[in-house]
């Protein structure tokens, strides 16, 4: 830089750009809100839940007690913690058979024209709010579990051998573990059939024109090729699908019933965490300790689905990758 | 062999010729008569007019370059495009009488008859064992033991079983690449067809592995029917006995082997083979 | 010519069991049969819902849903006045806009630092594992955060509790988005500007985004989409109110919440009302989403 006649840079100069700097931390700073959102979510959660987590230990988790009158207040989570996981697991073993159905139709089945119109379809089932799914849950599905399935085949799944006590239950209302998960299954239901149909494509065409040239049918490619060759994503795809499930709450809330007791059968009225918290909170007392119980079963809501969510990204991370 | 020479002289010279010549010279039957073969891409003619036969028993190398409509003839042979949409085929691929771009023929026992590898190695992902047992199970209900023993006749057949059946039951993703295509060789083989074709088959693979691939391939015409696209000179002069230079979709010349790399008759097989253009 | 030894011919001629073949055939038939049936199924339940909401929300959908507040039930005095849902669809309104308007910055810059200064670092993948479970976390969780965090503090339900629930959820959806798409910017265009001189931040700024802005576009209106609609967080954080309010620091009406509260209520006319919000609500969330796959597809 010797020579002074030499025109300078114009509008640059050498060092670290200031602008770039302050862009750069402004980026990180946003970052740091974000991972501050997270840790405040599950300290809050926490924070709230210690009054009842130090009363309760852990027979929260097991009382099936739910007891607000006072004096005599004593709250247990098992029967939400219960509903919570067995109408997502239900709702997971409804969904996945027909979301696989969709994908496979989507991928092999249906022609070139119908796929992007019938895909676009299936994720708008995923747009439709909670609330709207909630309310039509209960106005068609309800009925519907009602009077096709309880009082129909009541008589026909009660008599099933070792599982027919499932189906028999006291209760008539159509609201119930089993409406709910229904209810579930179909929101999650796009979520799953969608993963698998993206996993499904990201199969390399001349492994499946192997399988074909061996002389294997369009069902045995995808069940001796595809199926193995995505199975990872596949799980990954049902897990995102059982988070989804796990914190549902205003489509839940409409359909389940909303009673704190131990359900006997599918066809019982029962709770889930998130919904018992839907119900409850907004009418408890600020600081009480039934507050702080819903809290708690706030806390182990969030345990749970972020360990299956986290498993979802786990497995997921090839396809993420992609 | 002056004789051929004198008999065709172009592609353009109709079946009826194109037939004699490729009987004589080989002195064989043909497992497959292509007649008249056009193919669509939507509306783009990738094969025109081809006329070909695969003699039985023999190795017939299709060379030249790309998107010369090679790979596409060979997934005519199998039906592979109809796994596509828009894509057809229009005149006749015969074999055993009937023809088999037929809309009315079985793909799943075409295929079955009709053997295929591909360019790359296409490990399924499961055990070595059960990549062989895979194409059998579909078209055969055997007992354990049968089964075992056509296992293990495949993958002798294709010269891999003396490494791996000691681990049978490993991941088929663990092979080298060369293995694994021999691997897919001889998955193919399991099923027993009576035709293979090879897509480009080695040119995925090391010097070595290619080597044994072609050695296999000699061997392999003693019972089977084979076709070998290639984009390797060397190779269609070294495994084929019989070669079809194409060119734009056009078949533009079909001689022995060892006549079309020294002798062609066409001016665009001369100045492909000697490296001018392709 | 090869050395391997071989094993004796599978003996006899090729014969394939044809009755395997038949089998196999007629299970391909119902396989594909059972998949048509399911993806019947899945549109079955678009087609119903939308069906339900056209019926029902129609029926009492009129000038005065969309221009009256709140009014109790007309059960037992057919003269008593009809209500509606302004103060809910104004509530919605506002809260959306300001959780979009808090939440898209942050997602914005989140999206940007993963992909042009954090793409393999440790932070980077941690941040991006954090937004996506936060993509996926129950939003009823968020709404307790909001109420330990806002509500408690302020002593009661309010407005800007309900804007700030929101805008946590628009977060990861933005972030998403914005990594997706600056990540499809060829490196060879960031090369070019970075050529001409520029410092990083105007080329992220000036043409990444620029480049990526319909992608962005899509990001933003699907966060809007997803907010429009919730509830569960509102319950905890705005609580909703019957009468139309402006006020941030006190609790405040929206669409979803009025919808659960009128169909909870037992009386028909408010349950008829809530369908016609259901029927506003739905539409409006599909055209948001539908245009903002128009928007992503125009770009190509």
């Amino acid at each position: 830089m010797g020579a002074g006649t030499a025109p300078k840079p114009v509008g640059r100069s050498r060092g670290i750009d200031v602008g770039d700097l302050v862009f750069e931390w402004l980026c990180r700073g946003a970052g740091f809100v974000v991972l501050l959102l997270l840790g405040g979510i599950i300290v809050t959660l926490f924070i709230g839940a210690l009054p009842a987590f130090r009363e309760f230990g852990l027979g929260f988790l097991t009382s099936t007690d739910w007891n607000p009158v006072e004096g005599r207040e004593n709250y247990g989570g098992a029967v939400a913690i219960f509903g919570t996981i067995a109408s997502a697991i239900l709702a997971i073993v409804f969904a996945v058979p027909v979301a696989f159905g969709i994908a496979f139709f989507l991928t092999e089945l249906a022609p070139e024209w119908l796929r992007r119109p019938v895909g676009t379809a299936i994720e708008l089932l995923a747009a439709v709010p909670s609330i709207i799914y909630g309310m039509w849950g209960l106005f068609v599905v309800v009925p519907f579990v009602q009077m096709y399935i309880q009082l129909a085949l009541g008589d026909y799944l009660t008599a099933i051998p070792l599982v027919g006590f499932l189906f028999e239950s006291r209760f008539f209302a159509g609201t119930s573990l089993f409406t709910a998960a229904i209810v579930l299954a179909i929101m999650i239901l796009p979520f799953i059939a969608a993963t698998m149909r993206d996993v499904f494509l990201q199969v390399p065409p001349v492994y499946k024109e192997s399988a074909y040239g061996l002389g294997a049918t369009r069902w045995e490619v995808v069940k001796g090729v595809v199926l193995p060759y995505t199975r990872i994503s596949v799980v990954g795809g049902i897990m995102l699908g059982l988070g989804r499930a796990l914190g549902e709450t205003m489509a839940v809330t409409f359909v389940i019933g909303n009673a704190n007791r131990m359900p006997q059968s599918l066809f019982d009225p029962s709770t889930t965490i998130a919904s018992i918290v839907a119900m409850e909170f907004p009418e408890s007392l600020m600081g009480s300790l039934k507050q702080s119980a819903l809290f708690a079963l706030g806390f182990l809501l969030f345990v749970i689905s972020f360990l299956v969510l986290a498993a979802s990204r786990y497995l997921l991370r090839s396809r993420l990758k992609a | 062999m002056g004789s051929i020479t004198e008999q065709t002289t172009s592609s353009a010279s109709g079946f009826g010729g194109m037939q004699a010549r490729s009987a004589e010279v080989l002195n064989t039957q043909a497992r497959i008569s292509v007649r008249n073969l056009d193919f669509y891409y939507g509306t783009n003619k990738a094969l025109k007019g081809i006329n070909l036969d695969l003699p039985d028993r023999q190795v017939t190398g299709m060379i030249g370059p790309s998107g010369c409509g090679k790979s596409t003839l060979l997934r005519v042979l199998n039906r592979m495009y109809s796994l596509y949409p828009g894509q057809r085929a229009e005149g006749e691929v015969l074999m055993d009488g009937r023809n088999i771009i037929d809309a009315s023929v079985d793909l799943n026992e075409l295929r079955a008859k009709i053997g295929m590898v591909f360019q790359k190695p296409t490990p399924f992902p499961m055990t070595i064992y059960d990549n062989i047992a895979f194409g059998i199970k579909l078209h055969e209900k055997l007992p354990k033991s049968e089964l075992d023993d056509r296992v293990e006749w495949a993958l002798s057949r294709a010269a891999i079983w003396g490494e791996v059946k000691d681990r049978l039951q490993s991941s088929a993703m663990s092979l080298s690449g060369g293995q694994q295509q021999r691997l897919c060789i001889a998955r193919s083989i399991a099923v027993r067809p009576e035709v293979m074709l090879f897509d480009e088959p080695t040119s995925a693979l090391d010097p070595i592995s290619t080597l044994k691939i072609e050695e296999l391939i000699d061997e392999l015409k003693r019972d089977f029917t084979i076709c070998i696209v290639t984009h390797n000179m060397q190779q269609a002069a070294r495994c084929a006995d019989q070669v079809a230079f194409f060119y734009l979709g056009e078949l533009v010349e079909v001689a022995p082997a060892a006549q079309l790399f020294t002798a062609p008759r066409e001016k665009r097989t001369q100045e492909y083979i000697t490296g001018r253009f392709g | 010519m090869s050395s391997t030894t071989f094993q004796a011919e599978p003996r006899g001629a090729v014969r394939r069991s044809s009755a395997l073949a038949s089998r196999r055939k007629i299970v391909d038939l119902i396989v594909k049969w059972l998949c048509m049936t399911a993806t019947l199924i899945g549109l079955f339940f678009l087609a119903s819902i939308m069906a339900t909401l056209l019926w029902r929300g129609l029926a009492s959908m009129d000038w005065i849903v969309l221009t009256e507040e709140f009014r109790p039930t007309r059960y037992g005095d057919e003269n008593a006045p009809k209500g509606g849902l302004i103060h809910a669809i104004l509530g919605s309104l506002i809260q959306t806009a300001i959780g979009t308007a808090i939440g898209t910055p942050i997602g914005l810059l989140v999206g940007t630092y993963l992909s042009e200064y954090a793409r393999g670092s440790a932070l980077g993948n941690t941040l991006r594992f954090v937004s996506d479970v936060l993509l996926s976390a129950p939003s009823i969780l968020i709404g307790l955060f909001i109420y330990q965090l806002v509500v408690l503090p302020m002593g009661g339900f309010s407005g800007i509790a309900g804007a700030l629930a929101l805008a946590i959820i628009v977060i990861p959806v933005v972030v998403r988005t914005t990594e997706d798409m600056l990540q499809l910017i060829p490196n060879t265009l960031r090369e070019a500007v970075i050529g001409l001189g520029a410092p990083k931040w105007k080329m992220i700024t000036l043409v990444c985004y620029k480049a990526a802005a319909s992608g962005i576009l899509t990001g933003i209106l699907l966060a809007v989409a997803r907010i429009a609609g919730e509830t569960a967080p509102l319950l905890l954080t705005s609580f909703g109110n019957n009468v139309t309010s402006f006020d941030l620091t006190t609790a405040m009406a929206s669409l979803p919440i009025a919808i659960y509260q009128q169909a909870n209520s037992g009386f028909p006319d408010l349950i008829e009302i809530a369908w016609s919000g259901a029927l506003l609500i739905t539409l409006g969330v599909l055209a948001i989403n539908i245009i903002a796959r128009l928007v992503l597809r125009g770009r190509n």
